[in-house]
């Protein structure tokens, strides 16, 4: 026996996780969205988010928005169980509307940034982010 | 007007010609007695800039055997491309000629018989004479090298890579990537790479506490060579801390970063850069991605996936070069530099057939020196190979080495289901060969080599092999890690490689009963190889010595236990 149990447990954890389908948008993603927009339309460009295509520890995954001209970003975790990441908030002296931060994922699953510009207008980028075991490297 | 592109492809189609006139005839040349060194070595000087291009040593410092895969399948955008074709697939789409030379170099079938005539490839003091052969006409050249170098044989593991640094050191790179060389550990990657005669490069190497780019190593390096600025750029494998431990290195992280490789690429080119050489270990496909999605490139320099080819690929306006593994190939690209850019190229793999090219003297003094401390546990034979039996790794699913390495864990460890990385070095062993303690290390030599036997359900086995499975099949390749499949040892299973993640494995089962994997039931499973800090286990070298010895000569049946679907 070389694991410890409790490693062997959390493997398990992240694996069964992992082997998921990119988790589902659950209906906290769409009230977050809706609380956020008022339900107006998004549309694309003009927001870059930046995070890894396989995550390297889904316990703290570096992730980066910038939006230009933005007053306000909000980042969500579509998969996790409460998606809620944070907005960001940019006040008119401001000098970059950008922000960065480490987020925990449960498992794979599409990352949300949506900014809401000056005229009002809002624009959405998302980023599948994996979370994996691990694999072996050639 | 002609366009770049054009430009480009008629370099490829005069590739493609020069490499029938050198590449294609020598299975008549060596029919004839008549393969030397000249013709391996004859290239037309072309242009102003000359690369060559070394990866994926593995730390082969001496001739070796190495059979290229027979199953390499490409999904998605890949599906049934180049690098994944294999067999006469690949001999007709290169134009070469059955049991001629480069169908034994670059080509699986036949392989144990092509090999007892055209003999072992690699050898570092061969490649030292191509690379000297290369500078005499062009002082200039630039040897880059991919990187996977110091790791992957006995003396290596046992001088922590000095016999490896040693060896490139007098070959004289001007600059060097890196992958398994961070399994030695971060302290020692930073003690070699701080007296390092030449450039490390990396731009996606970051810290990982603030993440920002490592100061260890810098993102690329200007060279001016015969009035030609040329940027290198550096790219380590992205996934370091996901296939291999990442406690060893906790400071870095990596990644693919292709933001930052074109703010790097706008960099160099507004610094003055008329040409601009990726030297990454990425892995093929993942090359051509981002070659696709970073413009400015002009040649990247492809490791990581051991493909071995014998033209570029062109993608856009970019050249990929993909120059093999373990030795056995060192690629040779000239560069037409005018007017700030690359107007044309030609291209040369040149495969290091160990019988015909003379080995440099200084440089295999060098290599003996390293040897000779230890050339009594290297040459201690173990066993032998039947008649029947070639011993390999490439393939996606299988290989007998790994064949082998399962049955040692299943018998001297005692349990029911065996996993074995899907990694792609290792050299081949012939038929009716001995087996030494060096071929044994150069199929399992790493820092992680425990031999762990624990319990895992059968579900948690099938989530294993549905994890492992999406690192080589997932169809966007930046997904990818450049492995191959975990080998199952006393398992058999279909894998259908379109599905999705959880949806590519079924019909599990236990070899030996003929029983469906229960996902309830618990297993005893060993393995090696593990990435989970504190594994504990024989070292997986003495499992496999201790199995050899057992059974004397070993005779290897072809696996037929997996069943692939979608290929």
């Amino acid at each position: 026996m070389n694991f410890t149990r409790r490693d062997t447990l959390l493997l398990a954890l992240g694996a069964s996780a992992a082997a998921m389908l990119p988790m589902r948008a659950s209906a906290a993603v769409e009230d977050n969205i809706a609380a956020f927009t008022g339900g107006a339309d998004m549309g694309e460009g003009g927001l870059t988010l930046v995070a890894p295509e396989i995550a390297e520890n889904g316990n703290t995954v570096p992730v980066e928005v910038s939006a230009p001209g933005a007053v306000a970003i909000m980042l969500l975790a579509a998969g996790n169980p409460n998606p809620a990441v944070g907005t960001f908030n940019f006040g008119p002296l401001a000098g970059a509307q950008s922000a960065s931060t480490r987020i925990r994922l449960a498992g794979t699953q599409e990352v949300v940034a949506i900014a809401k510009m000056a005229d009002g207008s809002f624009v959405k980028a998302s980023k599948e982010v994996k979370v994996t075991i691990g694999g072996c490297g050639g | 007007m002609i366009s770049r592109r054009d430009f480009l492809q008629a370099s490829m189609a005069a590739t493609a010609l020069y490499g029938a006139s050198g590449f294609g005839n020598w299975g008549r040349l060596a029919a004839q007695q008549a393969l030397t060194q000249d013709q391996l070595l004859q290239f037309d000087a072309f242009g102003n800039v000359t690369l060559i291009h070394v990866t994926d040593i593995h730390a082969q410092l001496k001739p070796i055997y190495f059979r290229e895969p027979e199953i390499n399948l490409g999904v998605g955008g890949n599906r049934g491309s180049v690098p994944h074709i294999t067999g006469a697939d690949f001999r007709r789409a290169y134009g070469i000629e059955d049991g001629s030379a480069s169908h034994y170099a670059l080509s699986y079938d036949d392989f144990a018989a092509l090999a007892k005539g055209y003999g072992k490839m690699g050898g570092l003091d061969r490649v030292a004479t191509v690379i000297n052969s290369i500078r005499a006409e062009r002082p200039d050249a630039l040897l880059l090298d991919g990187g996977d170098t110091w790791h992957g044989s006995y003396t290596c593991y046992q001088t922590q890579a000095q016999d490896m640094v040693n060896v490139m050191n007098a070959l004289k790179p001007d600059a060097m990537t890196f992958h398994w060389e961070f399994t030695l550990g971060s302290d020692r990657v930073r003690e070699i790479v701080g007296d390092l005669p030449f450039a490390a490069l990396a731009q996606n190497i970051f810290d990982s506490e603030w993440d920002e780019p490592a100061e260890d190593f810098a993102p690329y390096k200007f060279f001016e060579r015969a009035g030609t600025k040329i940027a290198v750029i550096g790219q380590a494998f992205p996934y370091m801390p996901i296939a291999n431990p990442g406690w060893m290195f906790p400071e870095y992280s990596f990644g693919i970063r292709d933001d930052r490789m074109q703010d790097m690429v706008d960099e160099v080119r507004a610094a003055g850069a008329e040409v601009v050489v990726v030297l990454s270990h990425n892995g093929f496909d993942v090359d051509k991605q981002m070659a696709a999605k970073v413009t400015g490139i002009d040649v990247i320099l492809s490791g990581h996936t051991h493909d071995a080819l014998p033209e570029p690929y062109l993608v856009g306006e970019t050249i990929v070069v993909a120059s093999g593994s373990n030795g056995k190939f060192v690629s040779r690209v000239d560069l037409d530099v005018r007017d700030g850019r690359m107007m044309g190229f030609r291209h040369k793999l040149i495969p290091i057939f160990s019988d015909v090219i003379t080995p440099d003297a200084e440089v295999a003094a060098i290599i003996d020196e390293q040897r000779a401390p230890f050339e009594a546990e290297l040459t201690e034979v173990i066993g032998r190979t039947a008649e029947d039996t070639t011993l390999f790794r490439r393939g996606n699913f299988n290989g007998s080495w790994d064949d082998l390495i399962c049955d040692a864990l299943l018998s001297e460890r005692d349990a029911e289901i065996a996993m074995s990385p899907g990694v792609r070095w290792g050299p081949s062993i012939l038929p009716g060969q001995d087996i030494t303690r060096e071929d044994i290390w150069n199929v399992t030599s790493m820092t992680y080599p425990n031999a762990y036997r624990t319990e895992m359900t059968g579900e948690f086995i099938h989530t294993v092999m549905e994890d492992v499975a999406d690192n080589l099949f997932n169809p966007d390749p930046y997904y990818q890690q450049g492995g191959d499949m975990v080998r199952m040892g006393g398992l058999g299973y279909r894998i259908d490689i379109n599905k999705p993640i959880g949806e590519r494995i079924s019909d599990i089962t236990v070899l030996k009963t003929g029983e469906a994997l229960d996902p309830q039931r618990s297993y005893v499973v060993t393995g090696w190889a593990s990435v989970n800090e504190g594994t504990e286990g024989p070292e997986i070298w003495d499992v496999v010595e201790g199995h050899i010895r057992k059974l004397g000569t070993v005779s290897m049946t072809p696996n037929t236990s997996v069943q692939v679907v979608g290929a």
